[in-house]
């Protein structure tokens, strides 16, 4: 190894350091009991080692329904990534092989909603849902974020770099568009789509603003959302509100593992086109 | 409230006398139509009305929302500024950090060696988890008298509660969550820079700096161009730090335009005067983002 290689480690694991350190000490926090949590200098490992802040969080018949508010994160992820890939691809489609009136008016407009700044539109975004009655509701996480269009300005990227061979062989075969779409464009497209939904799932898990405001009912609420209500509700009682963290943060992490390659895959292409 | 915006396709006759496009654009454009466009043109709507939720009717009311806002005796205006003053400040301190920090570690990360997609995951991951968990996690960290900074330089630092204290919080945390972001981006564009443009000017003598300076940043000025702009634009709609980490203290000093926007439009059900300022805010990153687009296409000029 040479001295250039050594000095290239060191820097890296400097910042490994800067990046992990918080995350392991949330965990570690996570599994110590109040008065250990309460001790100044803080030790490292929890002495003895708990899972009083597991207990606390998940105990039956508390105010807070932590379990719930995971299932109904975990559904309107979901859903809302299904209702992104569904609309997003048949529209990107559209727009990236077939000629119609309008096309690139349209496709301008689209992603010119990109630039606008998400969060000033929160209250006319609330104001709507408030009139169709949304408000509170697991349809209010589903839908209204499915409007991005980063899902349809991502996918007719990718459908326009397929070769068109293959589409114009299948039509050649008596097959129409729906059925080229479905059958040769899709199964072509599976590490796009795979990237979107990964992408899409995970917006929505982790989103705050939205369900903070649009949520009331502590049945009904995110996991993020809950969260900001577990850290008024136990204040200083760290391995608690850790515990909540850790919740929300395992599947995030577990599916960012899985499917890192997508993921990373995703951001990058996002910029190149920018 | 208005009827949706018709989709923009909708009228436009059909070619080869088919409806297919439509058909396949259907879905995405309901949604994008109420919930895309419908927003942008409602907020401005309701930015021209004085909009209270328990007003049996809404007046029209012109500009008097924004002249409110340049009126130094008007009920929002020392509240608005402050917000602005706490946006500005927070974007002035995080961008540049945001921009030439990732491009350090990009730059570090472009080179074969064993263990570089373990790092670039590991540099990425923060980015993962929301504003909800890192909000917690940190509020935690910095926390005075239990905190790990503290302990970690045997300080006692007020982190959360006085300036500039929170300010170094605020973009510190921002920076340690995004920061991997950036560097993917700027890694996929440092990827497409050709390697013989590397092996021409070091053939020319050309040193490290050099290099970086004259085959580096203009390989990266497209990437370069889409970073700044987009962290721009999500500096200054920070919001979840702020509302989470130090609850816009001291005071509302850390309160950001759009933790004041929601305060104001849903907690007190000012959706005009809320709309007015969400209006002025996109107005004034819009001039910066065209003057971004201008020094850019100016030095691409010279």
């Amino acid at each position: 190894m040479t001295i250039r290689r050594i000095a290239l480690y060191a820097t890296l694991l400097v910042f490994t350091a800067v990046f992990v350190i918080p995350l392991v000490w949330m965990v570690l926090t996570s599994f110590k009991t109040y008065p250990a949590a309460q001790q100044s200098p803080p030790t490292w490992l929890p002495d003895p080692a708990s899972t009083y802040g597991y207990g606390r969080l998940f105990e039956a018949g508390s105010q807070n329904p932590v379990l719930r508010w995971f299932a109904n994160s975990m559904l309107a992820a979901t859903l809302h990534a299904a209702l992104v890939l569904g609309t997003a691809s048949t529209a990107a489609y559209a727009l990236a092989r077939m000629r119609f009136r309008g096309r690139g008016a349209m496709f301008g407009l689209i992603v010119a909603t990109l630039f606008v700044p998400p969060a000033t539109l929160i209250i006319p975004s609330f104001l709507i849902v408030d009139t169709i009655g949304w408000l509170d509701t697991l349809t209010v996480l589903v839908v209204p974020t499915a409007a991005s269009a980063f899902g349809v300005f991502f996918l007719r990227q990718f459908f326009l770099s397929l070769p068109r061979e293959l589409e114009e062989a299948a039509i050649l075969d008596g097959a129409n568009q729906w059925q080229v779409f479905v059958k040769v464009v899709l199964p072509l497209s599976r590490p796009a789509l795979a990237t979107l939904l990964v992408l899409s799932f995970l917006t929505n898990w982790n989103d705050f603003i939205w369900p903070v405001f649009t949520l009331f009912s502590a049945d009904h609420l995110t996991l993020p959302a809950g969260l900001g209500l577990l850290q008024g509700a136990y204040v200083t009682d760290y391995p608690v509100v850790m515990a909540g963290a850790v919740l929300a943060s395992v599947p995030a992490l577990v599916l960012f593992v899985l499917a890192q390659r997508y993921v990373i895959e995703g951001i990058s292409r996002s910029g190149l086109k920018g | 409230m208005p009827t949706p915006v018709a989709s923009p396709g909708s009228s436009a006759r059909v070619m080869h006398g088919t409806s297919t496009p439509y058909l396949f654009l259907l879905p995405y454009l309901l949604i994008f139509g109420v919930f895309g466009l419908l927003p942008i043109g409602l907020g401005v709507w309701l930015s021209l009305h004085q909009w209270d939720f328990q007003l049996p009717n809404k007046p029209f009311t012109g500009l008097d929302n924004y002249t409110e806002l340049f009126t130094p005796d008007s009920l929002v205006y020392s509240d608005w500024w402050e917000s602005v003053r706490a946006t500005a400040i927070f974007t002035v301190l995080s961008v540049p950090l945001l921009v030439a920090l990732p491009l350090g570690i990009a730059m570090l990360l472009n080179r074969r060696f064993p263990g570089r997609t373990f790092f670039r995951a590991v540099y990425f991951a923060p980015y993962v988890l929301g504003v909800a968990v890192v909000g917690l996690l940190w509020r935690f960290l910095l926390d005075a008298n239990l905190g790990f900074v503290n302990h970690l330089f045997g300080t006692h630092t007020p982190w959360l509660t006085a300036t500039p204290w929170a300010w170094v919080s605020l973009v510190g945390v921002t920076v340690w969550w995004t920061c991997g972001f950036n560097a993917v981006i700027y890694l996929a564009g440092l990827q497409d820079i050709p390697a013989e443009l590397y092996e021409a000017s070091k053939m020319d003598g050309a040193s490290a700096w050099q290099r970086f300076w004259h085959v580096t940043l203009p390989g990266l000025r497209p990437v370069l161009l889409f970073v700044i702009t987009t962290t721009i634009l999500a500096s200054a709609n920070m919001f979840g730090q702020s509302y989470l980490i130090t609850q816009g203290a001291p005071g509302n000093e850390t309160r950001t335009v759009v933790s004041y926007v929601v305060a104001l439009g849903i907690g007190q059900n000012d959706a005009g005067r809320a709309a007015a300022m969400s209006v002025t805010l996109t107005l004034m990153l819009a001039v910066v983002s065209i003057a971004n687009f201008r020094i850019f296409r100016y030095q691409e000029d010279s």
